[in-house]
């Protein structure tokens, strides 16, 4: 089992308000993310593939195959975006670290042509991130 | 707001913070000489200090309420009182308590920082990964393993 990993940054603008709450709940829990005109970030994220080297060819995935797909399912969708307004996969829900982490691997897991998934981070910043498994996956890949 | 689907998926929320402190390598165990061979430079007698990073990893339920699995002013609250505070601008051996009696290599400072953090009330410590330098880290996970990577100190 070899884990490859191919990181992309995206730049993306977003507000943390929930509609069901009072302005004043919004902004006790949310604090400046509930700013009403929103604010952004440079996002990095880092997708790992876990897979058995192909013999013919040497890899876990064909790399070219990776970025077209991180191209059509992330970049397309998320760079240079309101991820409140503009990306109808997180209608209805928090934009957070956590939230967009699990989009992505929603988008990803079934694109991916050799190999399995294996994790999704995404930074917010370099101090803060989010992972996604597949309950279960141990962190070195493998099957716990 | 609605509940994202793909419940079989786990979700862990990970944060880094800095702390500088100064320690010495020195095991009560050991002969001077000992000492001197195993831990080098670390055991110099008036010790020395670095820049630590502490990767703080817990896992949750992300509420549907706040696309959260804690609150990150909480979390950045039970850190700064808990391991920033104590640590920070300290010696390691002289001011935290655990450390007069072990020797405060990051491996024993890892899983020091784990005990502390395993009582944070809002979600699961899944991890602590502390970097003593850009080149060493090292990781706990309170299965009693501890892993690290890097090269000399």
């Amino acid at each position: 089992m070899v884990l490859l990993t191919r990181k992309i940054e995206f730049s993306a603008s977003h507000r943390y308000n929930n509609p069901a709450l009072s302005a004043e709940e919004n902004q006790r829990i949310f604090g400046k993310c509930n700013n009403p005109h929103g604010h952004g970030h440079n996002y990095t994220l880092e997708v790992t593939v876990a897979g058995e080297p192909d013999p013919v060819t040497g890899m876990v995935v064909d790399l070219a195959d990776l970025k077209k797909i991180l191209e059509q399912e992330v970049m397309r969708r998320m760079d240079h975006r309101h991820l409140n307004f503009e990306v109808p996969e997180l209608a209805g829900q928090i934009p957070t670290c956590e939230n967009v982490a699990r989009v992505i691997w929603n988008l990803l897991e079934p694109k991916i042509p050799q190999g399995r998934l294996h994790r999704v981070r995404l930074y917010e910043s370099p101090d803060l991130f989010a992972d996604c498994y597949r309950n279960g996956a141990g962190r070195n890949g493998s099957t716990s | 707001m609605t509940a994202a689907s793909g419940g079989d998926l786990k979700i862990e929320l990970g944060r880094r913070y800095r702390f500088a402190a100064s320690h010495r390598l020195h095991s009560v165990k050991l002969s001077d000489a000992e000492n001197a061979r195993i831990y080098g430079k670390c055991n110099n007698a008036c010790g020395h200090g670095h820049n630590y990073t502490v990767e703080i990893s817990v896992s949750g339920n992300v509420d549907p309420a706040t696309g959260m699995i804690a609150n990150l002013a909480d979390l950045d609250g039970y850190v700064q009182r808990e391991v920033i505070e104590p640590f920070d601008h300290r010696s390691l051996n002289d001011e935290v308590d655990v450390f007069r009696a072990e020797v405060p290599t990051t491996e024993n400072l890892c899983i020091e920082i784990y005990r502390r953090m395993q009582a944070f009330p809002n979600a699961k410590l899944e991890r602590v990964r502390v970097e003593e330098t850009s080149n060493n880290s090292f990781e706990y996970a309170g299965e009693g393993v501890v892993s690290g990577s890097g090269g000399a100190l």
